[in-house]
């Protein structure tokens, strides 16, 4: 169980001076260990780089640390350890088979010259059976659907077991049954395990139903940040998504749960 | 899991092809006993067995003074290439790859030319052979620079740059040994007939000298073929996976450019057979490196030896360079192969 820590980290591409942009200006914010927070934004408003830079694939400033360690200061091995990073594009080699695929996430746990142990084998069966991929588990990933690819990327995150889940659109390929089956996975393994997940998300209903928490980005600046039923306004919708939305709030009277949904209306406000 | 018994199955099928490969190479060749005695003989010489196989002692000496020699450097060298050529396809992730890409080739090529040249006067006299040596030197260092240059550009977890890195250096030693044979016409066809590659005349002693290079880059090669399946998805996700990217392609590419630089010291320049066989095998066995680096060794060894053998038949007095044997063979091939559509790294 893991919090995550970041403290001004900024996240700046191109080396040259007149080439730079800076796609995550100072972000400070504290996950707590268990948290599921949900990054949402407009493309390119930096949700990707963050979580890039929290994984260690872009260099950051400022700094970002789980349970008070600094990540630049972790060996790859530790930081897959602690850290599964599911990427908006993965890299699908299509001639592998979705168990292969999903036993990479045991790499961490694998001594340098080891091989997959049998626990490496039951752990992934698990996760697979979970995500209802046993069908497809030695097909070749060339031969399988988009979604189904999506959760075999999915399956190998979860088989990493670490503390820590990163989440880049996971869903974004799934049908509806098959997004709430994977974001339920998460919620179930996130109160099992007592997994800390960020992730990026574009449904704003899914990602309000889903997290505890949503923070907003637009030009890598934080706009806002809290409680779906806060952050989710349709003039605040407006604004930064350029959409016209209503959102409606339902309150459960008997267990005072809130649910947010987004509504898309027809008429585009004027760019 | 069944996938541990058919790991078992294809490597039990690959030696099989190696051990069909020596018998046929131990047993065709000009002169020597008929050549269905050869692997009666090759039984009869295992300790424990003896029997009458009417092969006299002058003949077992074409055998195991000429022609084994010869397989068995054949095996060493097409079994290198081929590894060393499925570690270099997987590490860039680059199915058009082959071992000689940063500069092996080229290096040694430079070497041996300038060997051949500037040092022969000096060097006419010496009991040893300073080409293969020179070659090898050469071969490491031009690699090294190909390293250098990639890394200087692209950081060590690009391996694009080096691939690039490694097109530029390539072109740059040719031109250098065109240079100098230029300026060297006398020496052409001498360093022609080194660079086309050549398996005829090898001793015992050509193999002793290739032996060590070819176990210990094997060795190191297979411990990484897990890491070699992670660098499937990419530096990137590989990195998350806990791959320390730069690093393990280091150790892969020093490893496989060992073993090239030696084998290719020895033999020449022999094409396609670090390209065309882990294809093959990945048609076949998939591309699992589990399975991929151990049948390319073998099926690679194979390979050469059987492509030896037509060589060594056809054409006297001058026989055919195994260089183009394999070039004759492997070209159409591959080119069937891209036909279908199913190279992949
Ligand atoms: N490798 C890169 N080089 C230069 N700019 C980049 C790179 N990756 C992303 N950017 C820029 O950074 C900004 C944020 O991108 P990103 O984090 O991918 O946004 P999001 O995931 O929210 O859509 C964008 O303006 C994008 O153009
Ligand atoms: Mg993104």
């Amino acid at each position: 169980m893991s919090g995550v820590g970041l403290d001004g980290v900024t996240v700046t591409y191109g080396r040259r001076a007149s080439r730079r942009t800076t796609a995550v200006a100072p972000f400070t914010d504290e996950v707590a260990a268990g948290e599921w927070v949900g990054l949402i934004g407009p493309n390119g408003a930096g949700k990707s780089s963050l979580l890039r830079a929290i994984v260690g694939l872009v260099e950051h400033g400022g700094e970002i640390g789980i349970d008070g360690r600094d990540v630049r200061e972790m060996s790859d091995r530790e930081r897959a350890a602690l850290i599964a990073y599911v990427p908006q594009q993965p890299l699908i080699p299509d001639d592998m088979t979705a168990r292969e695929y999903a036993l990479l996430g045991r790499s961490p746990y694998i001594n340098y010259f080891g091989s997959e142990s049998h626990n490496d084998r039951v752990v992934v069966a698990d996760v697979l059976r979970r995500l209802e991929l046993e069908p497809f588990a030695d097909r070749l990933l060339g031969e399988l659907s988009g979604g189904e690819r999506q959760r075999v990327v999915l399956a190998r995150a979860l088989a990493q077991q670490a503390p820590v889940l990163l989440l880049d659109e996971p869903t974004s390929a799934l049908d509806i049954g098959h997004q709430q089956q994977a974001l339920e996975l998460v919620a179930e393994l996130r109160r099992h395990d007592e997994l800390t997940v960020v992730s990026a998300m574009h449904d704003l209903t899914l990602a309000a139903t889903y997290t505890d928490r949503l923070t907003m980005l637009h030009h890598g600046v934080v706009v806002a940040s809290g409680v779906a039923a806060d952050v989710l306004t349709a003039e605040r919708l407006g604004d930064v998504y350029n959409v016209c939305v209503t959102v409606d709030v339902e309150t459960d009277d008997a267990t005072g749960d809130t649910t947010v949904i987004v509504v898309p209306r027809r008429g585009a406000p004027a760019p | 899991m069944d996938t541990a018994r058919r790991d078992r199955t294809w490597l039990l099928a690959g030696a099989a092809f190696l051990l069909f490969a020596v018998v046929v190479g131990a047993s065709t060749g000009p002169a020597g006993p008929d050549w269905w005695r050869v692997p009666l003989e090759l039984v009869n010489r295992l300790p424990l067995v003896s029997f009458d196989t009417g092969v006299s002692e002058a003949e077992w000496k074409i055998v195991w003074q000429i022609r084994m020699p010869r397989v068995a450097l054949g095996g060493l060298v097409g079994g290198m290439l081929s590894i060393a050529g499925a570690s270099y396809q997987g590490v860039f992730r680059n199915p058009l790859v082959d071992p000689y890409l940063l500069g092996a080739a080229a290096g040694a090529g430079l070497g041996a030319t300038i060997a051949l040249t500037i040092g022969r006067g000096v060097t006419a006299s010496w009991p040893l052979d300073p080409v293969p040596t020179v070659a090898f030197l050469f071969a490491l260092a031009t690699v090294m620079v190909t390293y250098t240059v990639g890394a200087a550009f692209g950081g060590s977890r690009s391996g694009v740059t080096l691939v690039l890195a490694g097109v530029a250096v390539v072109s740059f030693a040719t031109a250098v040994q065109t240079f100098i044979l230029q300026r060297n016409l006398e020496v052409i066809r001498e360093v022609f007939q080194w660079i086309l590659g050549r398996l005829s005349g090898a001793t015992w002693a050509d193999v002793r000298l290739v032996v060590p290079y070819v176990v210990v880059s094997s060795i190191v090669l297979m411990l990484h073929r897990r890491h070699l399946d992670v660098f499937r998805v990419g530096d990137e996700e590989a990195a998350t996976l806990g791959v320390s990217v730069g690093r393990t392609r280091l150790v892969i590419v020093v490893a496989a450019t060992l073993g090239t630089a030696a084998v290719v010291s020895v033999s020449g320049l022999i094409g396609f057979v670090g390209l065309v066989v882990p294809h093959v095998v990945r048609l076949l066995a998939g591309a699992g490196h589990r399975r991929l680096l151990p049948l390319s060794l073998m099926g690679g060894a194979a390979f050469l030896i059987l492509a030896d053998v037509p060589g060594r038949m056809l054409t006297r007095p001058a026989e055919t360079p195994i260089g183009v044997v394999t070039a004759f063979i492997g070209a159409p091939f591959f080119i069937y192969l891209l036909r279908t559509r199913k190279v992949t790294a």
